[in-house]
């Protein structure tokens, strides 16, 4: 578990990149520069990159609308991500998806989902191929704790508890539903308790800690890959930007945000590594570096053509 | 040749594609010991093990979700839904992530799954045990519709569906599970044949009308062409066959030829699928037409209960004569 200093740093790298991905796209969408909307990962990346640390690219997971973190968390490239999200054909999705429906299946990322809770059971269908073909590899379901009052979360949890399915339900609990606030959705103090329910294990991970979400990605992966089935993890964290880029945060207060901001994941992460200001200085230059590279990619890069939709729709 | 049931020609047509392919397996409630709601699946689990012909919990959304995430990673899953009604439940997992998946994800992936579904009214299950749901379905850019009318095409059809790479969504007539046809023994020479998707085919011929119907209503409208026949109206028999892509070039030779088209569904009338064929042979055969493209199809209300009601609301061989003799008497 214990990994060293030049271990993680690709992890931080990661982390970071993540982070300055979604500080331009805030930009770029301000600007008008891109169309459409997003929903920014910001704040939440030692989730997407601690559990994906324990993963490789025959594992698969599904995703959410705030899907750009776990795609370049699982390996996805940044460059074809932008071009995406500026609706160009050199995009995983050719343009056809836009933000919230990217996947890249190379590395395993099953697809980012316009619909919550909508991949849960996609994810459990993948892991019951798994099962089917006994094969190792195993399946994480990110979802956020809106999807949980989904009725998918249910039938897809008790599913794979019934088979044994090697998955992860992993909750990412950032405590607003777009502007719902967690107590008035949920009577009970977490999510993870409802694991009992299914007779499977549950455990609250604080989210933004990169070694709490590895070591229990670590644990539930060891279960799944052992055929002792699927683990609930709740990750308890919190973006930093509004639901989408409409949002004016109004149901929560400045106060709120900075307390959250004070236990930044990237920062803790640093800290714990005793990676020095200067180091960090120059991984954030070359971190940016990468993005503006994706969005020189993106810009040059052709629109698609109009389809002869009998070529495309069907497969 | 041999005569079997639908309901049988079916479970041979998974049989066989089980036994061909390792990748293809069976999921939905109650499918295993049980058979199913309509005992299409029996005998499957005793032969192909309960891995393979998998019961699930009530969890329409989900199972038809878990054939997704299955089909998308290289199985090729035969998903049961008990009754058509119970896709209302499901329409997320079809509509959203089934049918846009390939696309949505520029390719990358394919949806390589069945749906099938019993349909239709008759047996007096009232409300939400009878309904025709099929136009949704062909609303939905990116799923295949396919809806049998004999046990020679369903068998042919339902292999063709399995081996296609997208969802196909297969409409059953509860009706006709019980009704035999002539289907070739799985080891004669032909016996491993399958019918292609997006054809439909002329099951009678004759010159003054065009009666197009799929699934049950192909038999009724088959029922009325040959009792037409006798009052000196000939008509052609189109069964659709496949609703999602529809097969207009087979629809419009032959109106163009009779010059009037009798859209016959068991679904309701209302945008249902009789009105996308009307549209159709509207836009494709205006100048060829001798007549208003008329349609016997459902009452726009729910599928009564009461034996003599369900009759009332539901088309069936003497509504379709009436309707045939009333427009050629109109339009001689």
């Amino acid at each position: 578990m214990d990994l060293s200093p030049q271990e993680l740093l690709p992890h931080l790298r990661m982390m970071l990149l993540i982070r300055r991905f979604e500080e331009r796209l805030d930009e770029l969408f301000a600007s008008g520069l891109i169309k459409g909307t997003s929903h920014l990962y910001a704040g939440q990346e030692a989730v997407a990159v601690g559990l994906c640390s324990v993963l490789t690219h025959q594992d698969y997971i599904t995703s959410t609308h705030r899907g750009h973190g776990h795609f370049l968390a699982k390996g996805g490239d940044a460059k074809a991500l932008m071009a995406e999200l500026f609706g160009k054909v050199t995009g995983p999705s050719k343009g056809r998806g836009g933000s919230q429906h990217v996947a890249d299946y190379r590395v395993g990322f099953l697809g980012s989902n316009g619909i919550t809770a909508g991949g849960l059971p996609i994810a459990t269908g993948a892991a019951l191929a798994i099962h089917l073909r006994q094969e190792k590899n195993c399946v994480i379901s990110f979802f956020g704790e809106g999807g949980s009052n989904q009725g998918t979360f249910h039938e897809s949890i008790n599913m794979a508890a019934i088979w044994r399915l090697p998955i992860l339900y992993v909750c990412e609990n950032n405590l607003y539903a777009m502007s719902t606030r967690y107590d008035e959705a949920f009577a009970t103090p977490t999510i993870a308790a409802r694991a009992a329910g299914y007779g499977i294990p549950g455990e609250v991970v604080d989210g933004t800690d990169f070694f709490a979400v590895r070591a229990a990605g670590e644990r539930a992966v060891q279960r799944a890959r052992q055929g002792e089935g699927p683990t609930l993890l709740e990750m308890q964290t919190y973006r930093y930007y509004g639901h989408s880029k409409s949002d004016k945060r109004e149901y929560r207060t400045r106060e709120e945000e900075a307390e959250w901001q004070s236990r930044d994941c990237i920062e803790k992460l640093r800290l714990s590594m005793h990676f020095s200001d200067e180091s960090l200085h120059a991984l954030d230059a070359e971190v940016l570096h990468e993005v503006d590279e994706a969005v020189e990619f993106a810009m040059q890069s052709p629109e698609p053509a109009v389809e002869e939709w009998e070529d495309v729709v069907y497969a | 040749m041999r005569e079997i049931y639908y309901s049988w020609a079916l479970r041979e047509a998974m049989a066989e594609e089980m036994e061909r392919d390792p990748n293809v397996f069976i999921l939905g409630e109650d499918i295993a010991e049980y058979g199913g709601a309509f005992k299409v699946t029996q005998g499957l689990a005793e032969k192909f093990g309960r891995e393979r012909v998998r019961n699930t919990p009530i969890s329409e959304n989900t199972i038809c979700g878990v054939g997704v995430g299955a089909a998308i990673v290289g199985m090729r899953p035969v998903v049961d839904i008990m009754f058509q009604d119970f896709i209302t439940l499901a329409m997320d997992q079809i509509v959203n992530h089934a049918a846009k998946f390939h696309y949505m994800y520029g390719g990358q992936c394919r949806v390589p799954m069945v749906i099938r579904t019993p349909a239709g009214g008759g047996r007096c299950y009232g409300p939400t045990h009878s309904q025709s749901l099929e136009a949704w379905l062909m609303h939905v850019p990116g799923i295949k519709v396919v809806a049998p009318a004999t046990a020679y095409d369903a068998k042919g059809l339902l292999k063709s569906a399995i081996r296609d790479d997208n969802p196909v969504f297969f409409v059953e007539s509860k009706l006709l599970y019980g009704i035999k046809g002539e289907v070739p023994e799985p080891d004669a020479p032909d016996g491993d044949y399958t019918v292609p998707i997006g054809e439909a085919k002329v099951t009678r011929e004759g010159a003054h009308l065009t009666l197009i119907a799929y699934s049950r209503m192909t038999g009724e409208a088959e029922k009325a062409a040959d009792a037409l026949r006798g009052s000196g109206i000939d008509c052609d028999v189109v069964d659709l066959r496949t609703l999602a892509p529809l097969d207009g070039d087979t629809v419009a030779a032959s109106v163009e030829k009779t010059g009037r088209a009798l859209v016959i569904a068991e679904d309701c009338k209302t945008a249902g699928v009789s009105a996308e064929v009307m549209a159709r042979v509207s836009e494709e055969c205006f100048d060829f037409l001798k007549a208003p493209v008329r349609r016997v199809a459902a009452a726009d209300t729910p599928v009564p209960c009461a034996d003599s009601l369900e009759k009332a609301a539901l088309p069936d061989a003497q509504k379709i004569i009436d309707a045939a003799v009333a427009l050629l008497q109109q339009y001689p």
